[in-house]
């Protein structure tokens, strides 16, 4: 992609006459280098789709209008219905295209995958060997965003603040229904889905203040899950991290609860501090007291399951933050979470290296991720050691705390 | 109107109160005008006495020819619902900037949208397309009805109970407030716990039945009762492009019923196939579904791949360029259709490798679509074209087409699409290919075959009035989307808070207007055309010098199709005829094998309606009793043994005299 072909000078000229009194056209005119690489691709691939597009309308009207039936001079051949030659043409020149197309996108997505940490910060900066990206996670709330730095030890609500030439990894998740994060100045879009994380790498190069927004459908609130991100230099990103640990409230695992019921048109809101445990726990959906972790119950499934006494670990449902999570299906069961499995003690041991003060180590959530990578091994290794096998020995049921 | 909270179920009602009646004003004075505009069709249909002959006739008919019109009728009916929700989305948007919140609140904003996109393509589309090849499939192959004409006219009937479903929805009730596809978790029990995905489920599955009969019944005709002579590579084109069409059917339409009964199931019964929590999967439904959704857009524009075939080749007065590499084309778009589905979500993070993978099998497609179009300028060359109304739309099909072709293909690059992925740039290339494909396909059909169905041509000005406003007014109300999508606006907004984009919505709106003003035009040219039909009667059966079978048959062609099963000796069997100078069939008339009307068609799919309406209510008792009167009506038509007749020589004889006279006539 650093050898993108430049747009042909006649694209340039129409589009820009295109939008000539138009306002924004944000995808076109970014401010990020994926951004900026995606849009090169995408003029591109118009370019090149273009060399058929017009000689084909052109054609199509030449031919109507040289072959109308009033035009007695134009040969008229009926029975003409093949040639080879042509057919070739036909088949081929599409054809053609499409190899240069099929690979131009071969190469664009593998460069340009969200997933992809960067390979550069700009066309004139590289990036450095030992650089370190901001990340940043985000949570898809109804209807407001949610962002958690875990390096800062902040949160905001509906308000990103990013240094710019520093490649930012996002990690995505969200709480109820599935939601898409996008920033068009930056890099393109990526689905935030309940139970899931996914991934998105970008960088700003300019500074200013961009449109962030929900890109997928997700209910009523949706027109307003809309917000601002800041593109600043370092000083004005410290200070912005600065201003945001003077508050003082706190996002904990309960306030996270109350957060998540659904609200609309959310002011920016920030954090001072904020739970380390919260993002793991929402990709695992167990922000909830008591409820078994995603990757926990996959791990117990994996070693073959707690048998019929599983059956046993349960408890209803009585939180009501998505509405009517407690609503019964009209011919099924009342709704249940499994419970888990791990004592107060034990979670409090297992967590113990997960200290609030020292940047959080995120590991082992691949399961979580949207590509189906393998079983994790690391977070809950204690309890597939521990516990299972006690649990197996003695009868989950005992065991159940 | 909210959501009741909390609604208690009754065994007589269910959990259908006073409530359910929307309290939304625009609601009430659409009812009103319905109600009166129904009251009135019915003291209409009273007054002349046409109840006997609308069951006689026409409901009950087995007849593919009236069933296939009856079906373009369907398609009328909910083609304007449709575009009313569009145009109140387009007001809306227009209107919800600088702090206004528009004229919709969004539970009414998100059902419109939602039902926008369902009516348009399972009501609207699909019944075009289904109608279209309902009537012509028997008549090109030189048949004499479908291989199941019962089942046709069930199925119809079926389509038909979908429809009626969710129409009802607006008036008792909601309507799905989750996109047209209606995703979870969003349609899962807990996000949309009313009514509203309910009708969307039961609407589809009553209407997907009658999908799934009638490919299968269509598959059949065509594989089976062909002609003599008429080998696979000498059908008509449109029978080819029906054929593969079919075939897409009855491969996908199974995955939509079996992907609908796992979300059914999820919400009636609280098994996890699609929620979020032990271990279901919501992007398991998206995947499906989209396996479901993709061939069906090829459902959806192959028959008219077709039409604009039959149509250049006729008033090109040529044969159709590359008529082989025009089915091998068909048949490459028919397999890889199935291998591209993954396209419409690449943001859902598979990867690269799948993401390039789907992204270049996407853009393999296009391959034989421009062999298409080439194909189509090919027949052009050096023939005498002849801009009557079909040629028009097939003109600007083709212009139209190639422009949303090549957006799509744009989307296809996974990075691009990054960008673009519902944006209304998306929304501008579907339209695009929709609109420019498979309705200006449509009303190239009807403008075609209209003489042929009914005896008389449709009127040129108003013809070419809705033409020209059709035309301009895609274009004005849909470039300001791809603009719009360029600068990053999403689909499904209901407000916006930069004021900038307004003036684009506001073209927008005003291309809507007049796409309102050429539906207008159409209704009035059907309008004057039946007025004025005796002096535009089309006494030849063959008005614009066609190729195919069907122009052999008098204009309406009698019910039994062809009093002579015709013999194939070529492509284009009826120019042949008419270049070899072949006399009509003469001889001795025999009586004529043909199937009966029956009335068992509108009572199994009224009772299906019923049970659908009954389960979405939770009306147990009565979803049960309908249910088992469903079978139990089954199992008694099996019995009824009185399904076929003789029509007599003599009438065969008088009926081919008179057409014969006519010909006379008109020559």
């Amino acid at each position: 992609m650093r050898n993108m072909p430049k747009m042909p000078t006649a694209i340039a000229l129409a589009s820009s006459f295109l939008f000539l009194g138009a306002c924004k056209p944000v995808v076109l005119a970014p401010a990020g280098d994926i951004a900026e690489r995606q849009k090169d691709l995408l003029i591109a691939s118009t370019g090149l789709m273009l060399i058929i597009i017009i000689p084909v309308m052109a054609l199509t009207v030449w031919f109507a209008w040289k072959y109308r039936a009033s035009n007695r001079d134009a040969t008229y051949d009926p029975n003409w219905d093949h040639s080879t030659k042509f057919e070739l043409v036909i088949w081929s020149a599409p054809l053609l295209i499409i190899i240069c197309l099929g690979a131009l996108t071969w190469v664009g997505t593998h460069l340009l995958d969200p997933y992809r940490p960067l390979d550069r910060l700009s066309e004139s900066q590289d990036i450095a060997e030992d650089h370190e990206p901001l990340k940043v996670e985000v949570v898809a709330l109804d209807w407001k965003w949610l962002f958690i730095y875990p390096e800062q030890g902040i949160a905001t609500v509906n308000e990103l603040a990013v240094p710019i030439n520093r490649e930012v990894e996002f990690s995505l998740t969200a709480s109820s229904v599935m939601n898409a994060f996008y920033i068009p100045a930056m890099a393109g879009m990526i689905y935030a889905m309940p139970g899931m994380e996914t991934k998105l790498h970008g960088v700003f190069n300019n500074e200013g203040e961009y449109q962030g927004l929900a890109s997928h459908y997700s209910g009523a609130g949706f027109s307003g899950m809309r917000f601002k991100a800041h593109a600043t230099d370092e000083a004005g990103f410290e200070e912005w991290v600065q201003k945001a640990r003077d508050g003082d409230t706190a996002l904990t695992r309960e306030e996270y609860l109350q957060l998540e019921t659904p609200s609309e048109n959310v002011p920016p809101r920030r954090y001072a501090r904020v739970d380390p445990e919260l993002f793991d726990r929402a990709v695992n959906m167990c922000v909830e007291e008591n409820k078994m972790c995603m990757a926990e119950m996959m791990a117990i499934d994996d070693q073959g399951g707690l048998g019929r006494e599983g059956m046993l670990n349960i408890q209803p449902v009585t939180d009501d933050k998505h509405a009517r999570r407690g609503t019964k299906p009209v011919l099924g069961h009342t709704p249940f979470n499994v419970v888990s499995i791990c004592n107060p003690a034990e979670a409090a041991a297992m967590f113990a290296d997960l200290g609030t003060d020292e940047p959080v180590e995120r590991r082992g959530r691949e399961i979580m991720q949207s590509r189906a990578l393998p079983i994790p091994t690391t977070l809950f290794q204690r309890l597939q050691d521990t516990t299972i096998r006690d649990a197996r020995a003695s009868g989950a049921s005992e065991q159940k705390l | 109107m909210a959501v009741p909270a909390n609604v208690e179920t009754t065994f007589l009602f269910g959990r259908l109160t006073l409530d359910a009646i929307p309290k939304d004003p625009i609601v009430w004075a659409t009812f009103v005008v319905v109600a009166i505009g129904g009251a009135a069709l019915v003291w209409a249909l009273t007054k002349y006495r046409l109840w006997g002959y609308l069951w006689h006739e026409w409901f009950t008919s087995v007849d593919h020819k009236k069933i296939g019109i009856m079906y373009m009728i369907l398609g009328l009916i909910m083609f304007v619902r449709g575009f009313a929700d569009a145009i109140m989305m387009r007001l809306q948007q227009a209107l919800a900037f600088g702090g206004s919140e528009g004229y919709l609140n969004a539970h009414h904003y998100d059902q419109i949208f939602t039902a926008h996109g369902v009516i348009m393509i399972f009501f609207v589309a699909m019944p075009f397309v289904t109608g279209i090849m309902n009537y012509l499939v028997p008549l090109q192959i030189g048949a004499r009805d479908v291989s199941f004409p019962f089942l046709n006219n069930f199925s119809f009937w079926m389509t038909a109970g979908g429809a009626i479903i969710v129409m009802a929805s607006l008036f008792l009730g909601e309507f799905a407030q989750t996109g047209w596809l209606a995703f979870p978790p969003l349609s899962g029990l807990h996000k949309s716990p009313y009514v509203g995905v309910d009708y969307y489920i039961w609407g589809l599955q009553v209407a997907g039945v009658g999908t799934t009969l009638s490919g299968i019944n269509l598959l059949v005709t065509i594989l089976k009762m062909r002609a003599p002579g008429m080998t696979m590579m000498k059908m008509p084109i449109f029978t080819w492009t029906s054929f593969c069409t079919n075939i897409l059917i009855v491969a996908s339409f199974p995955v939509l019923t079996a992907t609908l009964v796992l979300l059914t199931l999820d919400r009636y019964v609280g098994t996890n196939f699609f929620t979020n929590d032990l271990g279901g999967n919501p992007m398991m439904y998206i995947n499906l579904i989209w396996i479901w959704g993709h061939p069906e857009v090829y459902i959806l524009i192959l028959p008219l791949f077709g039409v604009f075939s039959e149509v250049t080749s006729t008033f090109s007065g040529k044969r159709l360029f590359g008529y082989t590499s025009m089915v091998y084309a068909t048949v490459c778009i028919t397999v890889l259709s199935y291998l591209v589905w993954l396209h419409h979500f690449f943001t859902m993070g598979s990867g690269a490798s799948v993401n390039s993978f789907f992204g270049i099998t996407t853009m393999i497609i296009s391959i034989p679509t421009g062999a298409k179009i080439f194909n189509w300028l090919f027949t052009m060359y050096q023939g005498r074209v002849r801009f009557e109304l079909p040629m028009m739309w097939t003109i600007a099909f083709m212009l139209t087409f190639t422009v949303g072709g090549m957006t799509g293909v744009l989307l296809a690059v996974p990075p691009a699409d990054f960008v673009l992925h519902n944006s209304l740039f998306l929304i501008a290339h579907f339209h695009n290919v929709i609109i420019g494909g498979v309705l200006f396909g449509s009303f190239a059909a009807i403008n075609f075959w209209w003489p042929k169905a009914f005896g008389f041509q449709l009127n040129q000005f108003w013809g070419k009035v809705s033409f020209w406003f059709w035309v301009v007014g895609f274009w004005v109300a849909f470039m300001p989307l791809y603009v719009l999508g360029l600068m990053g606006v999403t689909r499904r907004m209901r407000v916006f808070d930069d004021p900038s984009l307004q003036i684009w919505f506001i073209i927008a709106g005003i291309g809507a207007v007049m796409i309102a003003i050429g539906i207008a035009a159409m209704f009035v040219q059907f309008g004057v055309s039946i007025w004025k039909r005796n002096e535009n009667r089309d006494l030849t059966g063959d008005p614009w010098n066609g190729r195919t079978l069907e122009w052999a048959t008098s204009s309406p062609p009698a019910h039994y199709n062809f009093a002579f099963t015709p013999v194939v000796h070529g492509l284009d069997a009826y120019a042949d005829m008419k270049d070899a100078g072949a006399a009509r069939g003469q001889g001795k008339y025999l009586p004529i094998h043909m199937p009966r009307y029956t009335g068992a068609g509108v009572i199994l799919a009224g009772l299906s309606t019923v049970c659908g309406m009954a389960l979405i209510w939770y009306v147990w008792w009565l979803a049960a009793l309908s249910f088992i009167a469903l079978v139990g009506y089954a199992i008694y038509h099996t019995f009824n043994y009185d399904r076929d007749y003789y029509v007599p020589a003599e009438e065969v004889r008088l009926t081919e005299e008179a057409h014969a006279r006519q010909m006379a006539q008109g020559a």
